[in-house]
């Protein structure tokens, strides 16, 4: 097996075996009901947890998606009570407003070479503030087209209902798997995120391809603040708080390097899952303290890194962790 | 005879020549945007400067901006070091977290009555400092000698870091009453408030320990290249571990008077966007994310700069929910001003105009 393809492996491996396991400790795991709730109560964290692949794939990060998901159900919740505009109209508008925030990091982080962390740090702030200044308080949504699509619902027969969000989750996963390893925008991104100053020498639009990247994430956090507002039916400026890091951890468990150049965009879909079965796993339970579930996706990302490390060097750990001498000249 | 003519020309050349290498300068940049927000404070409210004495305590505008950057200073102390190292530390608000966590639990039990030296108030800060010592120590482990991306090894503790802390209180927020441990956060020494005196120390020593020592020229040519550095007997991975251990220290310490100003823990609460407001900080005293060149003191202005900008946006009538927003656009207009590409901008076009 090829050993890059080997983190995706272990991650769809150590899925499987929980996933496994949960079943046999709680026969409900098999039911279509679970799995649609994953999907449902996942999709919010997985659709921008796509987008902030393709920006980790081309060596740069995200931390500004928990805020623009609380901007988008704020905004639509506002245009939509108080001004009266059709939902529709209102996410068009939304849409273009978080594509054009996004392509602004990109030029920002491009153009000014100003790094992607404080830029995408500074947008978090400008879209989580911009969501006080619009209102403080949780404003409900009640214009029948949101009751339309909470009607828009597939009912399977153990009663498992696979709503709108669970399938704009997986339909995101879809695309985002073509755009990566199917059309040249994703080759473009593998290429900068892999080596930045080759891919410019060989003519890749270093520049177009890293604010149409930095643009898609903050469209697809846009779409999931879509999707939160039409399942919760509400707008709330502290929804989605510190979501950037769940985000980012979805991102790493799923065998994305930081480094950029090296991932896969299912491997991210699992990297959402992962934690959502745990949550489930315990809140099943219920004898475990709701902490926990923060310790052990800490310790997820300690075990999935640390695997990773094992295995990017072809020597393994311990000789990383064996202090290198540089090679001695033999006498002669 | 020539020479003379020239000289003077030259002289006066080289002097715009200098001028302009100071707009280049971008250590004074932060001390203009700190001028710069003061003046507006001082726009806003005429009586910004005033301090008047109440109660054998001082009170004014300043005295509350230096209170309330204590505790980010210190983070930015530690921070300065790591990112000179080229790492990062995301989990300092967590550590703050875990250690005001640790030491209010334990200070609790000593005024239950315990009898236990290991939780008289000497001793529980003591421990609380050791504690953000091993976070720092884990942190450093994982970047110096497990090879993990800093961001990446600092994210683990961060996300972790909340639920030990919760574990450590039991999901509660406990308060507490001894006095010894509320003066590291309320304490008034000669008027001022102790959290002042506590981040200027740590500010001193730290900058005297690391520029008149080697350490300060290592961690900077730790930061520039490691591999290199290595190579001319610099023990690279030491040097990363050890600023990560200084920054979990100063974490702690800064847990403790978050702990002490309030009289409690609160394990979501403590050190919420902290390391983000730190990481701000340095960025914005002119240390690179990089690696290499850096100053605490700068990164101590960075600070002040966006204390006080808080500070002004709480006095002015502005919409108090505008905070965050405000910050965020004052953040890219010093970045823009630090950035190489904007700066060779404005100096292009004051060379063509003069």
């Amino acid at each position: 097996m090829k050993s890059r393809f080997f983190p995706l492996f272990v991650t769809f491996a150590i899925f499987t075996v929980l996933y496994l396991y949960c079943y046999t400790q709680y026969s409900s795991f098999g039911s279509m009901r679970v799995v649609c709730n994953l999907l449902r109560n996942n999709a919010h964290l997985g659709i921008p947890a796509i987008g902030v692949t393709f920006v980790i794939l081309s060596g740069g990060i995200d931390l500004s998606v928990g805020s623009v998901i609380a901007f988008t159900g704020v905004f639509c919740a506002l245009m939509i009570e108080r001004q009266g505009l059709h939902p529709l109209i209102v996410f068009a508008m939304a849409l273009t407003i978080g594509t054009a925030f996004g392509a602004t990091m990109g030029v920002f982080i491009h153009y000014f070479k100003i790094p992607a962390f404080i830029v995408t740090l500074s947008g978090m702030f400008l879209a989580r503030g911009m969501a006080y200044v619009l209102t403080t308080e949780s404003i409900s949504i009640r214009h029948p087209f949101y009751l339309e699509v909470s009607k828009l619902v597939y009912v399977f027969p153990d009663k498992g209902r696979f709503t709108f969000a669970a399938g704009a989750f997986l339909a995101v996963v879809i695309v985002g798997v073509v755009l990566a390893h199917f059309t040249r925008y994703g080759r473009n991104v593998y290429a900068i995120g892999g080596n930045p100053t080759g891919a410019l020498l060989l003519g890749v639009p270093v520049g177009r391809t890293i604010i149409a990247t930095y643009a898609l994430s903050s469209f697809l956090a846009t779409f999931a603040g879509i999707v939160l507002s039409l399942s919760k039916r509400s707008g709330d400026s502290t929804i989605a708080l510190g979501a950037e890091m769940d985000v980012i951890a979805a991102v790493v468990i799923g065998g994305t390097l930081l480094t950029g150049g090296v991932g896969y965009v299912i491997g991210t879909f699992i990297g959402v899952l992962l934690p959502g079965v745990i949550h489930t796993y315990l809140t099943l339970d219920g004898s475990l303290s709701p902490w926990w579930i923060k310790i052990i996706i800490g310790a997820l990302l300690f075990g999935f890194i640390g695997l990773q490390k094992l295995l990017s060097s072809n020597t393994g750990v311990l000789e990383t962790l064996r202090i290198p001498r540089p090679a001695r000249q033999s006498a002669g | 005879m020539n020479q003379q003519l020239i000289t003077p020309l030259r002289n006066r050349v080289s002097g715009l020549g200098l001028s302009l290498t100071r707009l280049h300068n971008r250590n004074m940049w932060t001390l203009v945007a700190l001028i710069l927000v003061l003046i507006v404070n001082r726009i806003i409210s005429p009586n910004f400067f005033t301090i008047r004495m109440v109660n054998g305590r001082l009170i004014g505008s300043t005295i509350n901006i230096l209170d309330g950057a204590a505790p980010i200073i210190l983070l930015a102390v530690g921070m300065t070091l790591v990112i000179a190292t080229k790492g990062i530390d995301l989990s300092v608000g967590a550590v703050m977290a875990i250690c005001s966590a640790v030491a209010v639990v334990l200070i609790n039990r000593h005024d239950a009555g315990a009898d236990n030296l290991l939780y008289t108030p000497g001793f529980v800060i003591a421990i609380a400092l050791g504690v953000g010592a091993l976070c720092g120590l884990w942190n450093g482990f994982l970047v110096a000698f497990f090879g993990i991306q800093p961001i990446i090894a600092t994210l683990i503790l961060m996300i972790s870091g909340r639920g030990i802390a919760q574990m450590i209180t039991s999901g509660q927020s406990p308060t507490f009453t001894n006095e010894t441990l509320a003066f590291v956060g309320r304490g008034v020494v000669f008027g001022v408030p102790f959290p002042i005196y506590l981040s200027f120390a740590v500010l001193i020593a730290v900058s005297l320990f690391v520029r008149r020592t080697a350490i300060g020229l290592l961690i900077e040519s730790v930061g520039v290249n490691d591999r290199a550095s290595y190579y001319t007997g610099i023990n690279a991975r030491l040097i990363k571990l050890f600023v990560y251990v200084v920054s979990g220290v100063c974490a702690a310490i800064a847990g403790l008077i978050v702990a002490g100003e309030v009289k409690s823990a609160d394990p979501h609460k403590a050190g919420e966007w902290a390391e983000l407001d730190a990481i701000l900080a340095v960025v914005i005293g002119g240390t690179l994310l990089t690696g290499g060149r850096f100053n605490l003191v700068q990164s101590a202005i960075g600070v002040l700069i966006m204390q006080s900008l808080l500070t002004a946006l709480y006095v002015s009538k502005l919409h108090p929910t505008a905070n965050l927003v405000v910050k965020a656009i004052a953040v890219l207009l010093v970045l823009l001003l630090q950035s190489e590409e904007v700066r060779g901008h404005v100096v292009r076009v004051f060379r063509r105009t003069s």
